[in-house]
């Protein structure tokens, strides 16, 4: 056999040995490492994109918040706006009807007053008219008795319209 | 940028046909013959020196130390160079013969016969470009790994040579060895693998690098191969689980293929060696053609500058051409291999970790 082809036993002894010595210090201070950190940093990598995925999706939840609250606040807005139209406009009305209602009051009250003071003054023209129709009677009275029989029929024919 | 280019094209011949050229002034016999398979073998082969060049029929190579215990059971423990030392290339008796059935191991003389030594566990070539190996390993991958300290997961991910380490090291890890056992048990071969992927990678470049410190045929190497196949054989065995072991022993067949004679358990038995002896001589078969095949043509150069000028620049050119295409080629390869390597123990070991059968 060629000696090529046998082995050479101090060559395979050397092998084993230079072979042991590097497998065991590279898998324990060597390849362990570097593929490890490899994986560390790949897994950091995934967190770090799961976290932006997740950073992103709460942006847009907060951008939708957002969004809502503006248009829950312009809802609002136009809703109070609206009432306090509504609010002023009952305010107007009320205080129109309050102030129709006064002047009317008042109107009536003045008319009252007007009725009570006519009647009044009716009442001191009547007296005064009697008084002086009295006065005037009583002169003429005083004048007239001398003839008694045409002052009485006079006073008939007074007390006839009167009647 | 072109300019740059063509003049690292020219390096790179410069450098392959100066690296490769050196030693077959070694080889050329006193008949001036170049022997090519000596030339190939002995580059491919192991050796108890690391040879560098020859200037004027002087090697220059860098000696490296020979750890063997003889057959009286004594260790000793020299400098290859003193090989070199005495005319008859001994010392203390032992000698490297350079043919015959011992070639290019350590030997001694008992009883007036050549007989290999009992134990080499020398440093030669291949174990230094190994120790090299392992050193340049620990040193990127540990480096890499020390640069996380005090680093945290929302730091930066690191740039430069860091950074492609990293995604060389999550590319094998994820596209080949979590896709081909499952999210579930990969956790546990994934240091296997990736040394082992790292392991025949780098051991496949520096192989194609012509000097030193690189250029030792490693992974084209049987002995090495074979404790890379070993560990994923364990690798798949140990950890395989109930219904690994039910597939082998009582597979889902007609049962007149598996009762009175074990006709698919021995199979599937056998099956269990096949699969990690395939990965050994694949790896071993595909890196020692490519540097046999670079070798050859290398050679092409210089057997054809002997029969004559223009045959030689005429077939040298195409041979240049050639090999810049192979080492190309080679260069896949390396990774191919490492790949191919890494994904079949993967698919191996996904294979004893099969859930319940989907029918």
């Amino acid at each position: 056999m060629p000696s090529f082809l046998t082995p050479d036993p101090g060559l395979l002894f050397w092998m084993l040995i230079a072979f042991l010595v590097v497998f065991v210090l590279l898998a324990k201070y060597g390849f362990p490492i570097i593929t490890g950190m490899v994986e560390k940093r790949k897994q950091y990598i995934d967190e770090s994109l799961a976290s932006a995925r997740e950073a992103n999706e709460k942006l847009a939840n907060i951008k939708a918040e957002c969004q809502s609250l503006l248009q829950e606040a312009q809802a609002r807005q136009s809703q109070i706006l609206s009432e306090a139209t509504q609010t002023s406009n009952q305010i107007v009305a009320d205080a129109k009807d309050k102030a129709q209602e006064e002047a009317a009051r008042i109107i009536q009250d003045a008319r009252r007053q007007i009725q009570a003071e006519s009647e009044r003054a009716q009442r001191e023209i009547r007296s005064q008219v009697a008084d002086l129709s009295i006065q005037v009677a009583s002169k003429i009275l005083s004048r007239e008795l001398k003839h008694q029989d045409e002052q009485e029929r006079w006073i008939d024919q007074v007390l006839s319209q009167i009647e | 940028m072109n300019c740059q280019k063509n003049n690292i094209l020219c390096l790179i011949v410069a450098v392959l046909m100066l690296a490769l050229s050196l030693p077959v002034h070694a080889s050329e016999g006193g008949d001036g013959k170049i022997d090519v398979q000596e030339i190939v073998m002995g580059h491919t082969g192991d050796s108890h020196e690391w040879h560098i060049t020859t200037i004027n029929g002087h090697h220059i190579s860098i000696p490296l130390p020979v750890i063997i215990m003889d057959n009286s059971g004594t260790w000793h423990c020299f400098s290859s160079s003193r090989f070199h030392e005495t005319e008859g290339g001994k010392y203390n008796g032992f000698f490297i013969p350079a043919e015959g059935e011992n070639n290019g191991k350590v030997c001694e003389i008992i009883n007036g016969k050549e007989q290999k030594v009992k134990i080499d566990i020398s440093l030669t070539k291949n174990v230094v470009q190994l120790w090299i190996i392992v050193l340049l390993m620990l040193f990127i991958f540990i480096g890499c790994a020390r640069w996380y300290r005090n680093k945290k997961a929302d730091d930066d991910a690191p740039k430069g040579f860091v950074g492609f380490i990293e995604m060389f090291v999550m590319m094998v890890n994820d596209d080949i060895i979590k896709a081909c056992i499952g999210e579930k048990h990969y956790r546990r071969y994934a240091p296997y693998l990736l040394t082992a992927f790292f392991f025949i990678f780098l051991s496949n470049l520096i192989g194609l690098v012509p000097i030193f410190p690189g250029g030792a045929n490693l992974t084209g190497n049987l002995a090495v191969t074979l404790v890379l196949a070993l560990f994923t054989f364990l690798a798949i065995n140990i950890f395989g689980n109930k219904e690994y072991w039910l597939d082998i022993f009582w597979p889902k067949v007609p049962v007149w293929l598996k009762c009175p004679v074990p006709m698919m358990p021995v199979i599937e038995l056998f099956g269990i060696f096949t699969k990690p002896f395939a990965l050994m001589v694949r790896l071993f078969a595909n890196i020692f053609a490519g540097h046999a095949i670079v070798l050859s043509l290398t050679c092409v150069i210089f057997i054809t500058c002997q029969l004559g000028a223009a045959i030689g620049a005429g077939l040298s050119t195409v041979s240049v051409v050639m090999m810049i295409f192979m080492d190309c080629l080679e260069l896949l390869v390396a990774f191919i291999q490492a790949y191919v390597f890494t994904m079949l123990s993967a698919v191996f070991i996904g294979l004893a970790h099969q859930e319940e059968h989907e029918e």
